[in-house]
């Protein structure tokens, strides 16, 4: 007797989404998927509006990396004016991303996925979230908390708005760093240094107890995408396109970002309304990949700040193709995002007042590429002789992701579960392995500990075999 | 020359000449009369219904920027039916375009937004109609978005008053009125445009906006009007 488990929704993550099971006549896992279940219409609904609207527009995407769109809108939109924006410009967006990057990861690794890791994978759900982890580690819950709020607070610096800011505008930005804000943010950075290395810490020392996860997370080999600086460092915002192998040889590099549609195709499953792109040169779904901080760092000849370096040195020890490891890199990453901010406001040029280019549209087309937290990011407009859009796409981080995801729900729900013994820990390390990829499926962060979870066991007839709930 | 006439507003005692509305004596006296349509410089129309007021012994309510002072006049601006038909007229902006405050290029500086937030407006308790309204932004230095307009004709009465041109106009009736250029033509092929920004300037929210602004960017400047209508004497 086949049986489906289906796990709905998928908690702590960012969006809505489902796992199915499916289970043969001996109670073993035959197949799984992971099924995005949302339609938000963005693309569509942009159509007819002023091309300047867009980075605002597009940052309602999401509350918790509206930053992020808002960067990828606006070089798209640079590219609609053909204009190369101030440095100055350039570098506050850099720095403005970094500070979105930095707080986007604490929030994956101290809310959503740290009560895994500190309490265990088959602790009681009711005691598995942040609340948890105040309880038991107050120390870890307020370095989440504090580091979250570093993030958000250097936004709100520069941009005057923690979220869904409209500072950043198509040609620059419309206000120019002052010293006194420059100074509040130079002021935090080393508190922010210091409690992620405190964490890397406490971290590395409990990397042993997971060795069974981290050997189930890694039973996947992909590609590895992201941008690259010019020297082959650690870039977020500008940079080319570098694709390495499941081994991290790099198999095509300073690839133009604007191109990616030339060599990334998008498949279309019938259980996701998430596409899933692939490499084309591999075909699909050969062409599969990773992308965000562990591709990032799989990737990178280095990072270029001291403190991250030194850390991508012990990364370097660890089997790179586990999804596992994307904590350590998004810990990594978030220790580069205050030094690399450090050194750009270090910057001769930061304060200028010279922010913004002004000109009329002077393409039809135009794309922007950057780095989200999840990875790589490209917004993607054409625009009529008016200025009015008339199609816009977008290829979303999660989005490259989702082939990578679903296999992984596969190879882990074929390590842990037995349909015959179901237990609520065999499921959750199920959504823990996607809770790697800190997907974000939509704009929202669910409730901690309030999401239901309902697994139902199904027999082909329809009569529930087996229930948990959450 | 007109008489002076007295009357009581709120109770207090105030004066004003015959030719003067209830609206600009209570002005003159620093009594506070909520518009949106009315702005200093042009005719009134009593387009919106912001400025209701009531008159003891009429039982319907009046607009003060067009009902003009009488003796021994008692006027109310402010009750409880009063803020309720405020409200609804607001709110009936509200539901009748597409008014998405968060991504408007006026956020921040809209007297429409301003208005339902002086009037506690917190939810709209009617349908949206959604309608489907386009952009135009033909001008080389100006767009039009119609979803954003509250047909207050500020933008056709400055045209026609102040700047002469007259290249706005409204068509259309009831909830199917829009203003337009010229005969209905794209903004950015009217002949009769002279491209003077006064409506752009004038209008209470982003319906009509300097082409390239962002988010919020959109801060209107009119305190030309007054002057311009001071110079030609249009003000009394």
């Amino acid at each position: 007797m086949t049986q489906t488990i289906l796990i709905d929704p998928v908690t702590r993550i960012e969006g809505h989404a489902k796992i199915t099971i499916h289970l043969n006549d001996a109670g073993e896992v035959e197949d799984a998927h992971f099924h995005v279940t949302q339609v938000r219409g963005f693309e569509k609904f942009v159509e007819g509006r002023p091309f300047h609207e867009m980075p605002a527009l597009m940052s309602r995407i999401c509350g918790i990396c509206p930053v992020s769109h808002l960067i990828a809108s606006a070089k798209a939109c640079d590219a609609l004016l053909a204009v190369r924006i101030p440095p100055a410009a350039a570098n506050l967006r850099r720095i403005l991303n970094l500070a979105q990057i930095a707080q986007s990861h604490a929030l994956s690794f101290f809310y959503l996925s740290a009560p895994d890791l500190l309490l265990g994978m088959d602790a009681d759900p009711a005691q598995r979230n942040l609340f948890g982890i105040a309880q038991t580690a107050p120390q870890l819950a307020r370095d989440g908390v504090r580091l979250r709020q570093m993030g958000q607070q250097i936004i709100e610096l520069l941009s005057g708005k923690r979220i869904h800011p409209g500072w950043v505008v198509p040609g620059g930005v419309n206000q120019a760093l002052t010293e006194e804000k420059r100074d509040a943010i130079l002021a935090v950075l080393s508190e922010g240094i210091g409690i992620v290395q405190r964490t890397m810490l406490w971290f590395r020392g409990i990397l042993k107890q997971y060795e069974s996860e981290i050997q189930a997370f890694s039973a996947l080999h992909t590609l590895f995408m992201g941008l690259v600086g010019p020297d082959g460092t650690l870039e977020m915002y500008d940079g080319r396109v570098r694709i390495a192998d499941a081994n991290k040889y790099i198999i095509a590099d300073g690839l133009a970002p604007e191109d990616l549609n030339t060599y990334i195709g998008e498949a279309v499953e019938p259980w996701s309304y998430l596409k899933s792109p692939y490499y084309k040169p591999l075909g699909y779904p050969s062409g599969m990949y990773r992308v965000g901080p562990l591709a990032r760092l799989n990737i990178v000849r280095s990072c270029g700040t001291p403190h991250a370096d030194e850390e991508l040195g012990f990364f370097r020890t660890l089997d790179h193709h586990s999804s596992f490891h994307y904590h350590y890199a998004r810990l990594i990453e978030i220790l580069y995002c205050f030094e690399k901010i450090n050194q750009l406001l270090h910057t001769p040029t930061i304060l200028s007042e010279h922010v913004r280019a002004f000109a009329a549209p002077n393409n039809h087309e135009g794309i922007g590429v950057s780095e989200a937290p999840r990875g790589t990011l490209m917004h993607h407009y054409i625009i009529d002789d008016d200025g009015l859009i008339v199609r816009a796409n977008l290829v979303i981080a999660t989005g490259h992701n989702n082939m990578a995801m679903d296999r992984s729900v596969y190879q882990v729900a074929r390590r842990y579960v037995r349909g015959a013994e179901l237990q609520e820990g065999m499921l959750n390390r199920v959504e823990a392995v996607i809770r790697t990829f800190d997907p974000c499926l939509s704009c929202s962060t669910h409730a901690v500990g309030q999401m239901p979870l309902h697994v139902q066991l199904v027999a082909p007839d329809g009569s529930v075999v087996d229930e948990i709930k959450r | 020359m007109s008489r002076v006439a007295t009357l009581k507003i709120n109770g207090q005692d105030v004066s004003g000449r015959e030719d003067e509305t209830i609206l600009e004596v209570a002005r003159e006296n620093g009594i506070p009369i909520p518009t949106l349509c009315q702005i200093e410089g042009l005719s009134n129309v009593g387009a919106c219904r912001m400025c209701l007021v009531e008159v003891a012994g009429i039982s319907k309510l009046l607009p003060a920027c067009t009902t003009r002072v009488a003796e021994g006049m008692d006027v109310r601006t402010e009750s409880e039916r009063l803020t309720h038909y405020r409200r609804m007229a607001v709110e009936m902006l509200f539901a009748e375009g597409n008014h998405i405050c968060s991504v408007c290029v006026s956020n921040g500086h809209c007297e429409l937004q301003g208005m339902a937030v002086a009037l506690g407006i917190d939810h709209i308790h009617l349908p949206y109609l959604a309608p489907r309204r386009g952009v135009d932004a033909s001008h080389e230095r100006f767009t039009f978005d119609a979803n954003r307009c509250i047909l207050c004709t500020r933008c056709v009465r400055v045209c026609d008053e102040i700047e002469g041109a007259h290249t706005w106009d409204v068509m259309g009736r009831g909830v199917g009125s829009v203003v337009i250029t010229d005969l209905n033509e794209r903004w950015g092929d009217s002949p009769t445009c002279t491209s003077c920004g006064k409506c752009v300037q004038t209008c209470p929210t982003g319906a009509l906006f300097i082409k390239g602004s962002a988010v919020g960017e959109m801060t209107k400047r009119n305190t030309f009007l007054t002057y311009i209508a001071q110079m030609r004497g249009n003000l009394k």
